[in-house]
């Protein structure tokens, strides 16, 4: 009694945090964009003179400024992320002038110092003094004054040609703008012939970290080459995935139908492993903030056909146990502990085929990867172990008592 | 419902073979004389896929492609009711494509574009990780299983594994089959899938073998049989499950993943065919020449 009560607790419970967590689990995951509509470009990171390399450091300097060019721009939540040692990926969605955002991404951000032309209003600087090829590669850095407030130090490569521009600008500012934008507008005090300039700003320390790296990327631009590109049309992201959600839920129901019709009760025990299997996935896709494509809903259901092996390997073995003429219960216990080992072994290979696929793969290909792994993983939770743990306490409660209900007829049973 | 699965496999893969054989052979000439009819992901280019409202014939397709400076000759148009595809053999940059997708959208207003750009370079990168990818993991799997088996599990394992990856690229070869990244994937997935009901069917026999009379090779043959009679059922039930998971991906999926489940419909199959008909009999070929060597050579090892 005590043990039918619990098996009737852990389903109620388990199908009650499924069932209040699926809608906003569904709702939240992040989509990818050949779901949801969206750009996506591959950009191979060339030095902009020749001789020069491509560092890492430059490198995550680029994708920085890019994403806060995407940001800018307004699109929501761009991805970019590098690859490799001369990558970078941009992902955005839901960008509607495409041309606009290519083009403004490529360009390199630019420091120029500007001072006022004749006919700028007020706060406009547009006669521009020195470009950014004209600053020390990598030689802005962060300084602090005696107020221990930090300010950008920058280098001139031509410090006569600085001499010669401070000299003239005396008692007039000479802004310094980043693209453009104005970071800020100094008054020359004197003279400045040692070839450094600094910017200051009401800037926190973090802030001045930024404004440097930034700063060190323009006098570094990398020339960005597009490698490849993908753009899908948000109508059809969503036919997309309604499609494939379609497919997953006819091929599951005629899983689970299939599974029932062979294995009566433990049928249905597994096929509520099968379904807490896909809420555990997509609860760690929830958690891990981790983006669903096409290829990954593809895996998805996959998984469902490749995690019910697990139940009909121990099912199976279950039913040879009791044809040779074992109890119930032991027959349970001998098939569970038989199969449990090839259940390892095949889903281990498995594995060894989806980890080579994430690491060698990009894209798409990790992502399918990725969603492989996890899915074999929680299967071996809630197909071996959960489905295992359900059936032992229905069986020790006595309920499951004919080998009928195990799909077994009496007359294949082997007298002992 | 149980059927009676007792029947001679080891027999049954003489004829496997010559099939395997034959379709490996047709698979290497029409591999060698068509090669493969790579997607634009493989080959450098562009291409557009657009979900249409109404049908569009190729002949009002291929006035606007003429307007954007391009030969009609290097570009492949596929009309359908529902979707037109337009595959440029030269990429197209950012004018060309915005102006294509103006010129098409006066045609159809509510067109949706799906448009994929691969540089050469990329194209020629990305098919060289995938052939890695099929070998790194037939070497790591080889491995696990050597270790968890014997070597001689593993070797026949990996042939069998060989065998599917191959044939699955032969039928899209012959059938001249669009292979884009997402068909990598799947022929990666059929690995996975296939290695997976290969070990089932080596757990057996290893189990099997413990208790067996292994003295001749017909004890051993005998061994085979057994195994795979009593794992035939799971392996039936398995193949069914992934068989109609993927054929309902491709009956009712996406149309980008539609490539994809084809090769994981054809995959599944042959995955199941192998590991009865080609693995386990192999292995057999391989463990019974150990047990022809002289009787005192076997006792000494033991």
């Amino acid at each position: 009694m005590k043990r039918i009560v619990s098996f009737i607790l852990v389903v109620l419970v388990t199908a009650g945090v499924m069932l209040g967590t699926s809608p906003g689990l569904l709702k939240n995951i992040r989509l990818g964009l050949d779901l949801k509509g969206g750009y996506e470009i591959l950009y191979e990171a060339e030095p902009l003179e020749q001789g020069q390399q491509v560092t890492k450091a430059s490198l995550v300097q680029t994708a920085k400024s890019l994403e806060s060019r995407a940001n800018a721009l307004g699109t929501s939540e761009p991805e970019v992320t590098t690859e490799g040692t001369n990558r970078i990926r941009l992902k955005l969605a839901g960008v509607t002038d495409e041309a606009e955002v290519r083009a403004k991404m490529k360009e390199p951000a630019v420091m120029t110092f500007r001072s006022k032309a004749e006919n700028d209003k007020e706060g406009e600087y547009t006669k521009i003094e020195l470009r950014g090829n004209e600053f020390v590669e990598n030689g802005a850095k962060v300084v602090f004054n005696q107020l221990n407030a930090p300010m950008i130090d920058i280098q001139v490569k031509d410090k006569a040609k600085f001499a010669e521009i401070t000299k003239r600008l005396i008692g007039q500012p000479l802004a310094i703008y980043l693209d453009d934008q104005l970071l800020s507008a100094p008054t020359v005090q004197q003279q400045l012939s040692d070839g450094s300039a600094q910017i200051t700003g009401n800037y926190s320390r973090e802030e001045a970290n930024q404004l440097r790296d930034t700063i060190n990327l323009g006098a570094l631009p990398l020339k960005l080459t597009e490698k490849y590109s993908q753009s899908v049309g948000a109508t059809l992201g969503k036919l997309s995935l309604d499609q494939t959600i379609k497919a997953g839920l006819i091929g599951s129901v005629i899983i689970l139908v299939f599974m029932i019709g062979l294995y009566r009760i433990p049928g249905i025990i597994a096929s509520f492993a099968l379904i807490t299997h896909t809420w555990l996935v997509l609860a760690i896709f929830y958690m891990g903030e981790f983006v669903l494509t096409l290829p990954g809903i593809a895996a998805f259901i996959l998984g469902i056909g490749m995690a019910v092996d697990a139940n009909i390997i121990t099912y199976e073995r279950i039913k040879e146990e009791m044809r040779s003429g074992k109890s119930i219960l032991s027959s349970v216990k001998a098939g569970g502990k038989h199969s449990f080992r090839t259940i390892i072994d095949s889903n281990i290979t498995t594995i060894i085929a989806a980890a080579v696929m994430f690491f060698l793969g990009t894209g798409a290909v990790k992502g399918f990867a990725l969603v492989l792994i996890f899915d074999i993983v929680t299967s071996i939770i809630t197909n071996i172990f959960f489905s295992r743990f359900l059936l032992t306490l229905l069986v020790r409660a006595n309920v499951l008592k004919k080998p009928k209900y195990f799909g077994v007829k009496e007359s294949e049973i082997r007298a002992l | 419902m149980r059927f009676n699965w007792n029947f001679d496999y080891v027999k049954g893969s003489k004829i496997a073979y010559a099939f395997s054989i034959i379709l490996t052979i047709a698979g290497i000439v029409s591999i060698l004389s068509l090669g493969l009819n790579y997607a634009v992901d493989f080959r450098s280019g562009s291409n557009v896929d657009i979900t249409v409202s109404k049908a569009i014939t190729t002949e009002q397709i291929k006035p606007i492609v003429s307007d954007l400076g391009i030969d009609t000759k290097d570009v492949h148009i596929t009309p359908g009711a529902d979707r037109v595809n337009v595959r440029f053999s030269n990429v197209l940059d950012e004018t060309q494509e915005s102006k294509f997708k103006q010129e098409f959208t006066k045609l159809d207003s509510t067109a949706s574009y799906e448009v994929n750009t691969v540089d050469p370079e990329m194209a020629k990168e990305l098919e060289r990780n995938a052939i890695y990818a099929v070998l790194i993991a037939s070497i790591g799997i080889m491995i696990y299983v050597a270790i968890r088996f014997e070597w001689r599990f593993g070797l026949a394992a990996v042939i069998a594994l060989f065998h599917d990856a191959f044939v699955v690229i032969s039928v899209f070869s012959i059938f001249r089959l669009e292979v884009n990244l997402t068909f990598i994937t799947a022929v990666l997935t059929i690995v996975g899938f296939s290695i997976n009901d290969t070990i089932v069917i080596f757990d057996r026999i290893r189990e099997n073998m413990r208790f067996a009379k292994k003295t001749t090779k017909a004890d051993l043959r005998e061994v085979v049989n057994r195994s795979l009679a009593q794992t035939m059922t799971r392996s039936l039930n398995t193949t069914f499950t992934v068989f109609v998971a993927s054929l309902c991906l491709f009956i009712f999926g996406g149309e980008s993943i539609r490539m994809f489940s084809l090769a994981m419909v054809i995959g599944t199959l042959f995955g199941a065919y192998s590991s009865i008909f080609i693995a386990a009999p192999l292995w057999l070929a391989l463990k019974g020449k150990q047990t022809e060597k002289p009787k005192a050579a076997v006792k000494a090892s033991n």
